[in-house]
């Protein structure tokens, strides 16, 4: 039989008028599309810039330093956001409290998407036993409501992680404590969606292909499944760095989180709502403060999911 | 249906147990229930003694457990502290139905959970009517009226909603309703409690003290919860059935609601079903700031004083709850969408 050319003619790159988009050029042109991912990239920035910025006019010990003649001081020249209960400055609180809250995020994330992408690696990766004992325990875990396991946990770690000097500054060992109870409470919904991409990802040829050259399980859990599912664990761990945020500053709210005299912006509003009329300055700039981060994160992330993971837009 | 419904039981006692154990071996170490009994007097050495062999606390934690999960009636206790063990033991476990005894209050815990869960209901599942029929309201407008202003609008106030710690918008709302309103001369709202000591706990008190909480709790949710049936609605909308009831003429309000909505509320009624079990436990941050005497404000205050039985007894009844609420959660799903077998 006598094969007919093909009508269609093959381009070569020279043809085209314009060169193709790399990946990360056309996900960068849809995120440029999102304004409120714009906005809060910006903002964002604003923040963090606030909180390491305002470390080159106020130093930590003024933050600390309390002068009790000088008590519940609403906004001045000298106090612009006014003073604590015992008489701190909160905006010098506010930034050395955001540099803990920002980090705490950060941190707390490193941690979460460490364990979520393990446990969600290996349960998909290999699946049988494995799979079914790591998922029994993520299932236990989601169980009980994040809130209650994390004051379980600040209640059993607490106390016993010491203080800390890390780059000539004192942090209460209560901050490592957060970082971990947060972490170790949030991996689970991570678990599930690595797992589910792994599921997947795992079928195809390439992996066989890897499989067939001898290639490690190691190696092709590490080197060839998990680049190929970065774009929601990259989603998820921005939204989740605004559920870190949240959870330190209600558990901080609470009192069992991080310990006076290092800032929050969680702590500066534990027993807030005792001053609520007589000195709202007292929780409304750390609250502000928390929820604009909040906020930007959010923003970030859903223009992440849309510039990354356009298919998995569920909003 | 009866298999698989017996199947997911059988599923959920293992997950059951890895809970148990894991909690329990965590409220071992969470402080020492006898070191604050004796309210401020330092407990004295001997007494001391005494207390811990009483309350058990002085068996290996594994003891601790099996007491806790199945009692100790086969047993003898030692508890006079002469060596021989010879008080037999009275507990029934919480697998035979006895949650155990407060350390803190030495009530029955089901008592204490009991007077609690009447208070966390009202406020809970009033705080979810007015989510869901708000999220209706809101997530259905917004589908329909896809990209126009105050769909943009509302998309914003949910992402701030959404982005809302609650505490803050329980201190802000307080701040408006109450001090701001009082100080305008406007009628203002309660801030504390469940009613007016002195009024009584009557319906209307409870009510007018139950506003400001669930303004608070509602927020977030409402937020989420309405994207959700945004989202929702719209793929119904896209898809050819709505087309074609459009096409015969059918009058746009039965497409909307009967057509669309019906099967658009499956996926929603999943949601809400998963969510119920969790409304048990109790909202802890609000009952915390509005001093709501809920299931929330129990397990904060017994965590606080390491009341293991309280707080076990709170929790497990949350995660039994769930599993329970799962099964049933899938249940009505299949009821409700019969193309769905689980056999």
């Amino acid at each position: 039989m006598e094969t007919t050319a093909s009508q269609i003619p093959i381009l070569t790159l020279d043809d085209l008028e314009t060169p193709p988009l790399s990946l990360g050029q056309l996900a960068w042109r849809r995120f440029k599309r999102h304004k409120p991912a714009i906005i809060g990239l910006v903002v964002l920035v604003l923040l963090v810039m606030y909180a390491l910025g305002g470390t080159l006019f106020i130093s930590e010990k003024y933050a600390n330093f309390n002068d009790t003649s000088l008590r519940l001081q609403g906004p001045s020249a000298v106090h612009p956001f006014g003073t604590d209960s015992i008489g701190r400055d909160i905006l010098a609180r506010t930034i050395y409290g955001g540099q803990i809250s920002l980090m705490i995020g950060l941190t707390a994330v490193i941690v979460e998407t460490l364990l979520g992408i393990l446990v969600g690696a290996i349960a998909g990766y290999y699946g049988g036993v494995v799979d079914s004992v790591l998922m029994r325990i993520t299932e236990a875990m989601l169980n009980i409501p994040e809130i209650f396991l994390l004051i379980v946990m600040a209640k059993y770690f607490g106390g016993k992680i010491p203080e800390v000097d890390l780059l000539g500054r004192t942090f209460s060992g209560s901050v490592i404590v957060i970082v971990l109870i947060i972490g170790l409470t949030s991996w689970m919904y991570l678990a599930r969606i690595v797992r589910a991409q792994f599921l997947s990802l795992k079928e195809n040829e390439f992996v066989l292909a890897a499989r067939a050259t001898g290639t490690s399980n190691f190696e092709i859990i590490f080197r060839h499944i998990l680049p190929n599912s970065i774009a929601p664990i990259v989603v998820s761990a921005t939204l989740g760095v605004a559920n870190a945020i949240l959870s330190e500053a209600y558990i901080s709210f609470l009192g069992l989180g991080v310990q006076p005299p290092t800032a929050t912006w969680g702590n500066m509003l534990d027993g807030a709502n005792n001053y609520l009329d007589t000195a709202p300055w007292l929780w409304f700039f750390p609250g502000i403060l928390i929820l604009l981060t909040v906020l930007s994160i959010n923003f970030l992330g859903d223009g992440l999911r849309d510039a990354l993971d356009p298919r998995s837009r569920t909003v | 249906m009866a298999r698989y419904i017996i199947k997911r039981l059988i599923q959920g006692i293992p997950l059951l147990f890895i809970i148990s154990v894991v909690l329990f071996a965590l409220m071992m170490s969470v402080g020492d229930p006898v070191a604050t009994m004796g309210g401020r007097r330092v407990t004295r050495a001997d007494d001391y003694e005494r207390l811990k062999r009483q309350l058990g606390l002085d068996k290996p934690i594994y003891v601790q457990y099996i007491y806790w999960l199945a009692g100790n009636t086969w047993t003898k206790t030692d508890l006079n502290g002469d060596g021989v063990a010879e008080t037999p033991g009275t507990r029934l476990g919480i697998l035979r139905g006895d949650f155990g005894t407060s350390l803190v209050d030495r009530r029955p815990v089901m008592q204490v959970i009991a007077e609690r869960i009447p208070n966390t209901l009202i406020l809970m599942l009033s705080g979810e009517l007015i989510v869901i029929l708000g999220a209706l309201i809101v997530g259905v407008y917004s589908a329909l009226r896809q990209y126009s202003a105050l769909d943009h609008v509302l998309t914003a106030f949910s992402f701030i909603g959404y982005s809302m710690p609650i505490f803050f918008i329980a201190l802000i709302s307080m701040f408006v309703f109450s001090y701001l309103f009082k100080k305008w001369g406007l009628p203002y709202l309660p801030t504390v409690g469940m009613f007016d000591p002195q009024a009584g706990k009557t319906f209307v008190q409870v009510v007018y003290h139950m506003i400001l909480p669930v303004i608070s709790m509602s927020v977030v949710s409402l937020a989420s919860y309405s994207r959700y049936i945004r989202s929702t609605m719209l793929d119904v909308l896209n898809q050819d059935y709505i087309r074609t009831a459009r096409s015969k003429g059918l009058p746009r309000r039965e497409v909307i609601f009967v057509h669309a909505l019906k099967n658009a509320s499956l996926p929603i009624a999943t949601i809400v079903g998963l969510d119920l079990p969790f409304l048990l436990g109790g909202a802890v941050v609000t009952e915390r700031i509005f001093a709501w005497p809920g299931m929330g404000r129990l397990f904060l205050d017994h965590v606080n004083r390491a009341d293991t039985p309280v707080v076990m007894g709170s929790l497990m009844l949350v995660a039994v709850a769930v599993i329970v609420f799962q099964i049933l959660t899938d249940v009505v799903y299949a009821w409700l969408d019969p193309r769905i077998r689980y056999d």
